[in-house]
């Protein structure tokens, strides 16, 4: 990571545009003492090692700190400048996160994982305690009062009767001090510093619900999404996918375009778009494009022999990732065995809008602005497409019409890029509706196995449980290698798909226990529109969709209240507190599932589904309604018990855990990719409906758990695990019915009462 | 052959070179006069993100031929209301903080915006039927009935 004359043209740059002033005179006001760690104002690289690469006090007194993650109106910038605040003493107000960009920031990794607080905020944490240490040396000096005398409060430092502020100290100019890096790149990136952190105990920014900046711009309209951003000569790009999936251009006949515009074909290899000056004669222009495909291959299954060919598939990669005491022993001395399979379909991202980005390639440098979440990395990818080093390109990330994982954002970005390449025009391309639902890379398809052995007085003594499905990173979580992207792949990039899964995250502690995951191969290669890779909280709502149920037809079988049930076998005492919580704010009944059955055509249940995720743990209570006539199932009520350690922003979090409620119920009850022998056929919303209002709760509770001793844990992925399982077991316990195959659509229910009362 | 078809938007008098006379209002919005608030969603009428009010009813702008609009009013987010004099739904969006990545917010907001105009008094029945079709896939959903069930006291 070295740091190129072009960033540091770029970063300063940034610091004047931002109201810094770059000086190059020794500071004022500083002893040599202080010099020799704060320096003069020469720009130092930017890498993880150096200070100025975290944080900056503008000329101003106000703050800005450099984040390599991004926010997805998630509230995370809020919390970073509430923590960045807090380590320097400075109020919230004064603090700007500038996120994203690879001219400012290091590569935190992007957003990934939920990491955003728990791995992400450290470095700009340590990073602000660090600044805070260095100035409040710099003041005892220029003060001539011992830093044991001092105190600092809102970037002010004072003691002995005298006073001297952050900005007077070295306000626009650069502390030139280093740190300690981890040699980590991505995700947990860390610096270690001398300065001490302060304690939780001391908070006073930390904790509070502070408000989003992001949202005022976006009720008035003034804001730039990545669709907003353009660049003088910038023309317009619609990229043309085939209709065949595997199939490649043959002959390309341009004739209709004659009459539109300036549109005109650009083709490299089996990669083809249209460009135009105006974005309507792109769109036109990609419909009017004759196009002779090659023959079909029928790569894909029968859609409803999916799960068959799970089933048969060969196991290609296989992990057992928890293996206690003796399973097979256990299963042949049960007195019961309870079998079940589960099975989940593919997914897409269909993000609100499909994906946009503009690239403005040049001969020796270029700038991409993307709306993919891991901006650094897409980069590096786009450095690799178009052949420049990494250091002359800049990724800027600009929010994307919504952004749940590896969606179709960095697809566009590496389009956009090679199209202005092979152009030496801005370009900017923004995908059609079917380029965000039918070409995004897929939430992959699976199918579970879990089997459990009771002893004579009902105890669970072995269980386990198997996931077999696609790999959740045929292409990588992010594009920073162009052969994880459809143009690198059209370009004919060797393939370097991975297999990956998971299994359940829980604490029962049966005696017996083994989780184990199996990979099969992909149903085709390359250029696939069921190409798999991460969609948030990966295969977490799958494999929990099915877990979390089978802990309820255990408690069913042995005729338990799920609740105590659970209590029963979980260890984590973290574990049955968000069980208790969450039973307790949603009014929980204490009887075993099902309910008492009740006539009339609206049945009502609930249910109660839990799990961990990276430290964070929570528990759903689903209260639904089923109608018998229509198969509508309605999560009327939600309630959420959330522990994800110390609570940095209150109110962000409740945001956070309401939109993972409802993208968790539309996975849950109507998601599904549809697809015959050789295409997608969810191209829009008809396609590939999600939930909407009619369906939304009445109300979703939250019950927040703060533990101020115990480091924070991610929030934006852990709840939307235990919708899919919570909603299932609701379903059992209105109707007495079991539906192991989600989504649990209008359908799906209707056969299932039938065949229940057949 | 192009055409010039000539509007209102947001009050001012705005004229669009049209080439195509199928192309729809949201290009002519977003590309000809370079405005920031319709978006594109769908294309296809499934997802409320480009919605505007024509002549005080809300329409999908993405199927609308430009040419359909000649002498209407167009109305945007911008002409719905400014911080500086905001319309009820904007004042309640901003104090439930609904947006998350925002890119649906338009959509709800403008046809939110055109039903209370009908029906201020609208229970949360109809309400949820006045909006059924917009997608908000963060899963705001109910944030946005908490803001509009706040922007309708606000109104009363
Ligand atoms: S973009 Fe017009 S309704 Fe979706
Ligand atoms: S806030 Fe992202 S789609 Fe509604």
């Amino acid at each position: 990571m070295n740091a190129p004359t072009e960033f540091s043209h770029n970063r300063r740059d940034f610091l004047k545009a931002s109201g810094a002033l770059v000086v190059s005179v020794a500071m004022a006001g500083l002893s040599a003492d202080a010099l020799a760690q704060t320096g003069s104002a020469g720009k130092p690289p930017l890498v993880p090692g150096e200070l100025d690469s975290w944080v900056a006090v503008l000329k101003d007194g106000s703050i800005a700190a450099y984040f390599g993650k991004i926010d997805m109106g998630h509230c995370l910038d809020v919390a970073i400048a509430q923590i960045v605040a807090e380590e320097l003493d400075v109020a919230f107000e004064r603090v700007t996160v500038y996120m994203g960009d690879t001219a400012t920031s290091c590569n935190q990794g992007g957003a990934s994982g939920s990491f955003g607080i728990s791995a992400g905020a450290k470095p700009l944490r340590h990073a602000a305690a660090e600044a805070r240490r260095i100035l409040v040396a710099a003041a005892s000096t220029h003060l001539g009062v011992p830093v044991g005398q001092l105190a600092v409060a809102d970037g002010v430092v004072s003691g002995g009767g005298k006073r001297i502020s952050y900005g007077e100290l070295i306000g626009g100019k650069y502390f030139n001090a280093k740190v300690e890096w981890n040699r980590k790149v991505g995700n947990f990136m860390d610096i270690k510093v001398q300065a001490k952190l302060k304690s939780p105990a001391d908070y006073k920014v930390v904790g509070k619900p502070f408000r989003r900046r992001d949202v005022v711009n976006k009720v008035f309209g003034t804001m730039d999404w990545i669709t907003e951003i353009s660049v003088p000569g910038m023309v317009h790009a619609r990229v043309i996918r085939p209709v065949i999936a595997g199939s490649v251009p043959l002959k390309v006949d341009d004739a209709a375009l004659r009459s539109i515009g300036d549109a005109r074909v650009v083709r490299a290899s089996n990669f083809l778009a249209v460009v135009a000056s105006k974005e309507w004669d792109a769109v036109r222009a990609a419909q009017a494009l004759k196009v002779e495909w090659s023959a079909a291959t029928n790569p894909f299954p029968v859609m409803e022999k999916l799960h068959d060919h799970i089933r048969a598939a060969k196991v290609e990669k296989s992990e057992q990732r928890v293996k206690i005491g003796d399973v097979e022993g256990a299963f042949r001395t049960a007195a019961r065995i309870i079998e079940a399979e589960y099975e989940w379909p593919f997914q897409s991202h269909a993000s609100m809008g499909p994906a946009c980005a503009v690239a403005d390639v040049k001969k020796d440098s270029a700038t991409i602005w993307t709306g993919s979440q891991k901006p650094h990395y897409t980069r590096d990818g786009v450095a690799e497409l178009i052949g420049l080093p990494a250091e002359q390109v800049r990724g800027i990330w600009v929010m994307g019409p919504g952004s749940y994982g590896r969606n179709d954002g960095g697809d566009a970005a590496l389009d956009a890029a090679f199209l202005s390449k092979l152009t030496g025009l801005p370009v900017r391309v923004q995908g059609m509706r079917a380029d965000g639902t039918a070409w995004d890379p897929k939430g992959p398809a699976s199918v579970h196995r879990a089997r459990a052995a009771l002893d004579a007085s009902g105890k669970v003594i072995a269980y386990e449980y198997i996931s077999k499905g696609f790999s959740r990173v045929n292409i990588a979580t992010n594009e920073a290698d162009p052969s994880d992207s459809l143009v690198g792949q059209e370009l004919g990039m060797p393939l370097k798909p991975v297999m990956g899964y998971g299994t359940p995250e829980e604490s029962y502690g049966f005696a017996n226990k083994r989780l184990a995951w199996e990979t099969i191969a992909p149903l085709l290669a390359r250029s696939s529109p069921l190409r798999t890779s991460h969609l948030r909280d990966p295969v977490g709502p799958d494999i929990h969709f099915g877990s979390e149920q089978f802990i309820d037809e255990l408690a069913a079988a042995v005729g338990e209240d799920p609740v105590a049930f659970r209590l029963r076998y979980v260890t984590a005492p973290r574990d049955a507190a968000v069980i208790r919580a969450a039973a307790a704010k949603a009014g929980w009944q204490s009887r075993p599932s099902p309910g008492p059955r009740h006539a009339g055509d609206i049945l009502a249940g609930r249910g109660i589904a839990y799990a961990q995720r990276n430290g964070t743990v929570v528990a759903t209570v689903a209260e639904v309604e089923v109608d018998r006539r229509t198969g509508r199932i309605w999560a009327k009520k939600v309630t959420v018990a959330h522990d994800c350690g110390i609570i940095v922003n209150p109110e962000g979090l409740r945001y956070a855990i309401e939109g993972n409620v409802v993208h968790g119920l539309s996975r849950t009850l109507m998601e599904e990719v549809r697809f015959d022998r050789n295409s997608v056929t969810s191209v829009d919303w008809a396609s590939y409906p999600i939930l909407e209002i009619q369906d939304a709760p009445e109300s979703i509770e939250v019950a927040l758990i703060n533990h101020p001793e115990i480091a924070p844990s991610g929030a934006g992925e852990p709840t939307i695990r235990t919708i899919p399982a919570a909603v299932a077991n609701a379903f059992f316990d209105a109707t007495g019915i079991r539906l192991r195959r989600a989504p649990m659509t209008p359908a799906r229910v209707l056969a299932a009462i039938a065949a229940a009362s057949a | 052959m192009a055409t010039i078809v000539k509007f209102t938007v947001d009050g001012k008098a705005r004229s669009v070179k049209v080439d195509d006379p199928a192309m729809p209002l949201l290009y002519a919005l977003r590309d000809d006069l370079k405005m920031k608030a319709p978006h594109f969603g769908c294309g296809v009428a499934q997802c409320g993100a480009c919605t505007v009010h024509v002549d005080g009813e809300a329409v999908r702008s993405c199927v609308l031929p430009v040419t359909a609009v000649k002498g209407k009013q167009v109305t945007t987010i911008h002409g719905l209301g400014t911080p500086q004099q905001p319309h009820p739904l904007q004042t309640a969006f901003v104090e439930e903080q609904v947006p998350q990545c925002g890119y649906c917010v338009n959509g709800w907001m403008m046809t939110a915006a055109a039903f209370l105009k009908k029906k201020p008094k609208a229970s949360d029945g109809e309400i949820r039927e006045a909006l059924a079709g917009l997608k908000c896939r963060c899963g705001t959903h109910v944030s946005i009935m908490r803001a509009i069930k706040r922007a309708q006291k606000q109104m009363a």
